[in-house]
């Protein structure tokens, strides 16, 4: 066991820094998720905008105010797209807001595509993140041992902000009965605009820990992240916020294990590289199959 | 049935001979090079994929993501049976590997072959999916359209699907012969048939009692299935025929393209097709098929200009550069969700009557327009 | 001894700590209309969903001409604890759990509280479609119009059904076009489309006044003839209740209280307590 962990432990290192990143972004998800019932597509695309908008800020300003802009900006670009592409939508069924999401989705890695010509960008190093270290003879980069810490304090006080504070009570009536709610005098469209706000937050940080990592974006570089952060929401339960990181952590480190490490009972190494993708969704699958409600999830049933 | 009804349907019917006449007629006197024919046969390709997914999203009711995965087995599966042996054994295609394959098939064994591959790996994959909320089920279906793609890809099965190399040499549109009188089948004309017959057979589907249960559990699940209608055994149903389809328009891709690789079915190629059938109208076969051609004939020929430096006698270059074209065409579709959220056709269909009243309407709108001037 | 059309044996659906129909056992017989009584949230809809299929419940046995079609017991699929009453009675009986299709395929329609109309239909496809279970043709016949005979019948057996019930002026509107009343008999007449033995109604007379709740009643006593059916009916209105059903079963925090003839029922003061509060 102990001769396992060493001889995998970069590939378990990175797998749980890739997952801090994945949680970052489920988060996202999980929480729009939770209020609007809506596969927001588009969260995906936002975290590979916000990879893009660092390599242009960064190479015409210096790194300390291009970071605090990238937030911004995300945080702009989530708010923008709630209130242009879904807020018409709202009283119109379940699949319109889905397509337009998707819409949304297809959108915005077009212009990505055309902005960058199709070709993948290198991602600026973040000075301090991009460092190398050494732990038990693994050598890795800074990002990966703060990634986990990073994610893990932000879950915190985010579990304050929902637990405490009057729009994180709101957020949890909203997403308990969104009709009742409104009818209560909760500003439903603040709380919504709030929860993409957080969202965006979340996928920009993750997108510079996640990119410093892999030192390259490119238009499509949203959407499979995209697609598994999802699934890890759903894997915890979708609507949870402990869940989608659980989920997150699981599936990153899975799919690390799998893409690089050595064979555990059989299966894993390179040959099964092509399967580290297929892999969340076969979780997917058999997580849906065997507790549709996900590990945290609760049980919603139809009124006849 | 009506008699208004019935001269509606010869109408439509003498509508589509034609169609299938001019198509006969371009075919002869044009040169095949024409850009006409690209667009009307990828047209035709598309029309088929999108109404196949109408059938799933608009007419059953289940959001289905799954389209290009089964477009890649059904083009694979063709792409694989009909090439022939001795290019399979040659090191031509195959580079890397050994193909395990020793055998070829005929064009039309291929296609169906490409259909039953789709059909059977839907039926699999439904047991477990089709018992998914709707959009449990989208996330479910492109993960599995995921899957197949790395599957397709995957080194050991190399021998089979070629790993992730490029599959060509097999039997493409160039090549369409009826047997036993030996006369060619012009390509464009090919494409037209296969795809009418399984639109054709589609429309049949919706409108006969089955099509009824598929929109009665559209429409309301829990009534239909109170009413006796199998919830699992109907989904499964349009599951499993319109990835039958998919498969078969897949294999039509392929042979359209000549060469095809798994890597160009994305999920990005799904989105493509369900923002056709929005922007044709969820639930309009009619509709599916006049947005397909419409998006193919703007990507492929009218809209080209926004690539390629040139458009509409304005050279600008710097704007107009590769990737231009497909930034306008999502600006357009986000602005035909958004604000028209019906698409062109609603949920009707194209016909006669339907064009009569929108004029009627048109005209009546405008008189009412006029008219009201005062009193607003 | 009058013949059992359907049989509940105590019946009990919990919901996580919610007790929503407690032991409830009752009958009814060929040929009657029974009522099933209680105020608001006493369990009756609750019945009704175990009855056809919606629900599994967690303990007890349902059976339709004697034959049982629905059973559960504490350690059945579901492994939902149960120690109420007759917990032990039915361990070790299998566990039937049929879907709601394989219970109207048996021959039992129902109503819903909220008419669930299919919307996008016209009048006369709601009717059809509900025809769609006992059809004799398969998806290819059907599709490629081999099986035209049969569809022909059914589409003659619909026409003849809603000229019955005065609705085929309406065949060719939208279903929820129709006022709310004659929603209700479309919702009636696709439950008829079924064929049924027994037709389980959810309030049929919710939301009509007196005349219309009046004709209802004669219209359900008339169908009931005319189809051989037997009738059990969730209802509010005590005038269509007293004056048309034959037994009525008054059920209050899904416990049965009082069962009889619509007399017996009235005067029974627990009755009165259930509805006005213990006084």
């Amino acid at each position: 066991m102990i001769e396992f962990l060493h001889s995998n432990l970069s590939y378990i290192l990175s797998g749980i820094s890739v997952g801090g990143q994945f949680a970052l972004i489920a988060i996202g998800y999980t929480m729009v998720y939770g209020i609007l019932r809506l596969i927001n597509f588009a969260h995906g695309d936002v975290f590979m905008c916000a990879g893009l908008m660092m390599v242009y800020l960064s190479a015409s300003m210096p790194m300390m105010m291009a970071i605090p802009l990238v937030l911004i900006l995300t945080v702009a670009l989530g708010f923008i797209i709630e209130r242009v592409a879904y807020k018409p939508l709202r009283s119109a069924p379940r699949m319109s807001v889905m397509i337009s999401a998707i819409g949304v989705s297809y959108l915005l890695q077009n212009a990505a595509l055309y902005f960058t010509g199709g070709l993948a960008k290198v991602y600026p190093e973040i000075p301090w993140l991009s460092k190398t270290i050494t732990i038990w003879d693994a050598s890795t980069k800074v990002v990966t041992v703060v990634t986990p810490i990073l994610t893990i304090v932000l879950v915190v006080l985010l579990s304050l902000l929902i637990k405490y504070t009057k729009i994180g009570m709101a957020m949890r009536a909203v997403s308990k009965d969104f009709e009742t709610s409104e009818l209560m005098g909760i500003k439903i469209d603040r709380v919504i605009s709030v929860t993409f706000i957080i969202g965006s937050f979340l996928a920009a940080v993750g997108s510079m820990l996640y990119f410093t990592n892999y030192a390259s974006v490119a238009p499509t570089s949203g959407g499979m992240p995209g697609l598994k952060c999802f699934v890890a929401a759903v894997f915890g339960g979708i609507g949870s916020i402990p869940g989608a990181v659980i989920g997150a952590f699981i599936i990153g480190i899975c799919e690390n294990i799998i893409k690089g490490g050595s064979s555990i009972f059989g299966i894993g190494g390179s040959g099964w590289t092509t399967f580290s993708d297929a892999f969340t969704f076969a979780l997917l699958i058999i997580i849906l199959v065997v507790k549709p409600t996900g590990l945290f999830g609760e049980k919603a049933t139809d009124k006849v | 049935m009506g008699k208004k009804n019935k001269t509606e349907l010869w109408i439509a019917l003498v509508a589509i001979a034609l169609v299938y006449i001019v198509v006969i007629i371009l075919e002869q006197t044009m040169s095949p090079g024409n850009i006409l024919f690209t667009v009307l046969k990828k047209g035709a390709i598309y029309s088929l994929v999108a109404v196949s997914m109408n059938l799933l999203n608009g007419f059953t009711g289940l959001f289905s993501l799954g389209q290009a995965g089964f477009m890649l087995i059904g083009a694979y599966t063709y792409a694989i049976l009909t090439m022939p042996v001795a290019v399979k054994l040659s090191d031509q295609v195959y580079k890397y590997y050994d193909c395990i394959i020793h055998f070829d098939t005929g064009i039309l064994v291929g296609l169906i072959c490409a259909g039953i591959a789709a059909a059977v790996f839907a039926a699999l994959i439904g047991l477990p999916v089709l018992r998914l909320k709707s959009d449990y089920l989208a996330i479910a279906t492109l993960g599995f359209a995921e899957i197949i793609r790395a599957i397709f890809q995957w080194n050991t099965l190399g021998p089979v699907t070629n790993g992730a190399n490029v599959m060509r040499e097999y039997k493409d549109l160039t090549s369409v012969v009826i047997p036993i009188i030996n006369v060619r089948i012009p390509p464009t004309l090919f494409v037209f048939i296969v795809a009418g017959l399984c639109i054709a057979f589609i429309v049949l589907l919706i409108n006969s009692s089955y099509g009824r249960a598929f929109k009665a559990i559209r429409d309301d699940e829990i009534a239909a299935e109170a009413m006796g209608i199998n919830l699992f055994r109907h989904k499964q149903m349009s599951f499993v025929i319109s990835s039958f389809f998919a498969g078969i328009s897949g294999a039509l891709l392929a042979m359209f393209q000549y060469t095809v690789v798994a890597s160009q079915f994305k999920s990005a190629m799904t989105y493509e097709i369900l923002l056709i059938v929005v922007i044709g109208g969820i639930g309009s076969i009619s509709g599916s098929c006049i947005a397909s051609f419409l998006y193919i004939a703007l990507s492929e020929w009218w809209l080209r200009g926004l690539d390629m430096g040139k458009f509409l006698g304005i050279d600008a270059p710097g704007i107009f550069r590769s990737g231009f074209r497909r930034f306008i065409f999502s600006i357009i579709i986000m602005v035909i969700v958004l604000f028209f959220s019906r698409g062109l056709m609603g949920d009707k269909e194209l016909s006669f009557r339907w064009l009569a009243k929108k004029l009627r309407r048109k005209r009546s709108g405008e008189a009412a327009a006029k008219g009201g001037g005062p009193n607003a | 001894m009058p013949e059992n059309v359907l049989r509940l044996e105590d019946v009990t659906m919990q919901f996580g700590g919610v007790v929503a129909v407690n032991n409830l056992s009752l009958e009814v017989n060929r040929g009657e209309i029974v009522a099933l009584i209680g105020p608001n949230g006493a369990g009756k809809t609750t019945a009704f969903n175990c009855v056809t299929g919606v629900y599994e419940p967690t303990n007890g046995i349902i059976r339709f001409n004697e034959e049982q079609i629905v059973a559960n017991h504490p350690r059945g699929k579901m492994k939902k604890l149960y120690n109420g009453e007759n917990a032990k009675k039915y361990v070790g009986s299998k566990t039937i759990s049929p879907t709601p299709d394989e219970i109207t395929k048996l021959g039992i329609a129902r109503t819903f509280q909220n008419i669930r109309l299919w919307k996008s239909m016209t009048v006369f496809d709601n009717v059809l479609t509900a025809k769609h279970m006992r059809a004799r043709h398969n998806v290819f016949s059907a599709t490629l119009r081999i099986s035209y005979a049969e569809e022909k019948r059914m589409r003659e057996e619909t026409e003849a059904l809603l000229a019955e019930q005065n609705l085929l002026q309406y065949a060719g509107d939208l279903a929820v076009s129709l006022p709310y009343g004659l929603q209700r008999r479309l919702e009636i007449a696709r439950a008829l489309a079924t064929d049924p033995a027994l037709l389980l109604l959810d309030e049929p007379a919710a939301g009509m006044n007196p005349q219309e709740t009046q004709d209802l009643g004669q219209f359900i006593v008339q169908i009931k003839d005319k189809y051989n059916l037997t009738v059990f009916m969730i209802e509010h209105h005590m005038d269509l209740v007293m004056q048309f059903s034959d037994r009525i079963y008054v059920i209050d925090f899904g416990k049965l209280i009082c069962e009889g003839t619509p007399d017996v029922v009235q005067a029974d003061p627990r009755v009165i307590n259930a509805y006005l509060g213990v006084g």
